[in-house]
């Protein structure tokens, strides 16, 4: 029989982690508890952060966007403030999991789990995202590509969690657009995801341009190559085709029982072709 | 650890290791066997209970995480005698084959009604999207909810 603890503020949460420094610590569980259950994980102590206010919610703070980590997908699906200025987080949070998953799994699991495939991240990684981590007595913060070390792994230090996520809103991307492959739209876990970030002039001319991927290699993949391509053009077929080459260069993925390396490098370039569709 | 939570509008209180999945809980050690254990890892929803009123997964849930909560599982989800408006539409409309995904679907449902009480047809596709029937019974199902929606407009016109 293992502990679960389930604090109710700060203090306890700090007082059992000093009590506890094997315990695993968790939300939603959709993750964590799939891989306890298969053997991949062990935890001797688990505790469960559902029930801390200070983790929960969404704050506008002047620029910038405050996302409690342990708020759930669902619940930023149904906040106004999210809609008004993360359109992209929405569209991506919309495909993530099932309707009870979205009401269990949450945005700062999502991030700590780290999978290759997490919806969230494309979005977060081209909205230049900041994770704030907290430990007993202090806080910093860190920008969510250097969180994320690898499938699975991040920074995240011993008797450290993750409290919240900022992102400035952005308010000059006129273009905000995810798209995601999967087997089916719900329930399934990603083949090759996209999330584009773009500042188009009212002629459709790209002033700027963020690109991030999902499920294409071991963390998310940018390719700095593919925004230089697009900018200072229009999103012609011509251009996109160019950007679509130097997204294919980037990527790095993999075989697997969703798909092969070779569909996943064809289809990450595809998804930029897709753009036109929103232009302006 | 002794968990104290309000189960189909009754309060109760069960002893149990903390780290007891919630829906070994409901069906083990309170004998509620409507909850299924479909695939164990949160995708067919055969398992889902209402927590507060929202669906959520029991396979993914811990027995401490019950505590001050209020569940309810297919067997509270009618508080008299009858039968609950979307159980009969599910009868009428022969929604059920071999029924073990019956229990999720229909408090799925149940969920996505207190949310919005009259889903568009897509929209209810959507909101029982994370509970798989293997029997290829959706069309029956989805036409069986569109039935308590069209009885909740109908209500709505009359009053």
């Amino acid at each position: 029989m293992r502990k679960v603890f389930l604090p109710r503020n700060m203090g306890e949460l700090w007082s059992i982690m000093t009590d506890e420094p094997a315990a695993r610590v968790y939300a939603g569980g959709t993750d964590l508890l799939v891989s306890m259950r298969s053997g991949a994980v062990v935890a001797p102590v688990l505790i469960c952060l559902e029930r801390l206010p200070e983790l929960q919610g969404v704050r506008e703070e002047g620029g910038e966007m405050w996302l409690g980590a342990a708020t759930t997908h669902a619940a930023l699906l149904r906040n106004p403030l999210v809609a008004r200025h993360l359109p992209l987080l929405v569209q991506a949070v919309r495909t993530l999991g099932s309707p009870p998953i979205r009401n269990m799994g949450t945005i700062g699991g999502n991030v700590c789990t780290a999978s290759p495939a997490g919806d969230t991240l494309p979005p977060l990684y081209v909205l230049a995202a900041e994770v704030e981590l907290q430990h007993a007595g202090s806080r910093r913060r860190l920008p969510v590509r250097e969180f994320i070390t690898g499938p699975g792994q991040t920074r995240l230090a011993a008797g450290e969690i993750l409290t919240g996520i900022h992102i400035r809103k952005p308010v000059e991307a006129n273009c905000q657009r995810f798209e995601k492959i999967g087997q089916r739209r719900a329930l399934a876990c990603c083949i090759a995801s996209l999330a584009a970030l773009l500042t188009l002039t009212p002629a459709g001319v790209v002033i700027s341009a963020r690109l991030a991927w999902g499920s294409v290699g071991p963390t998310v993949v940018e390719a700095p190559a593919a925004e230089a391509a697009l900018t200072g053009s229009v999103l012609s077929r011509d251009t996109l085709n160019r950007a679509a080459a130097f997204a294919r260069q980037a990527v790095a993925p993999i075989d697997d029982i969703r798909a092969s390396a070779a569909y996943r490098r064809e289809v990450a370039g595809n998804l930029l072709l897709r753009l036109p569709q929103v232009q302006g | 650890m002794t968990v104290e939570f309000n189960l189909n509008g009754r309060k109760i209180s069960v002893n149990v290791d903390p780290d007891r999945r919630a829906v070994d809980v409901l069906r083990e050690e309170l004998g509620l066997t409507g909850t299924k254990e479909g695939c164990g890892a949160g995708e067919c929803g055969a398992c889902t209970i209402l927590v507060d009123g929202v669906n959520r997964l029991s396979c993914l849930m811990l027995a401490a995480q019950l505590a001050d909560r209020e569940i309810t599982t297919i067997e509270g989800l009618s508080r008299d005698e009858g039968l609950h408006p979307l159980q009969d539409a599910f009868v009428k409309h022969g929604a059920v084959q071999c029924g073990f995904c019956i229990p999720g679907m229909i408090l799925g449902a149940a969920a996505l009604l207190r949310e919005k009480p009259t889903p568009t047809r897509d929209e209810i596709r959507q909101g029982i999207s994370g509970n798989l029937c293997r029997c290829t019974g959706y069309q029956k199902i989805v036409d069986a909810v569109t039935e308590v929606t069209r009885a909740v407009k109908e209500e709505g016109k009359s009053s």
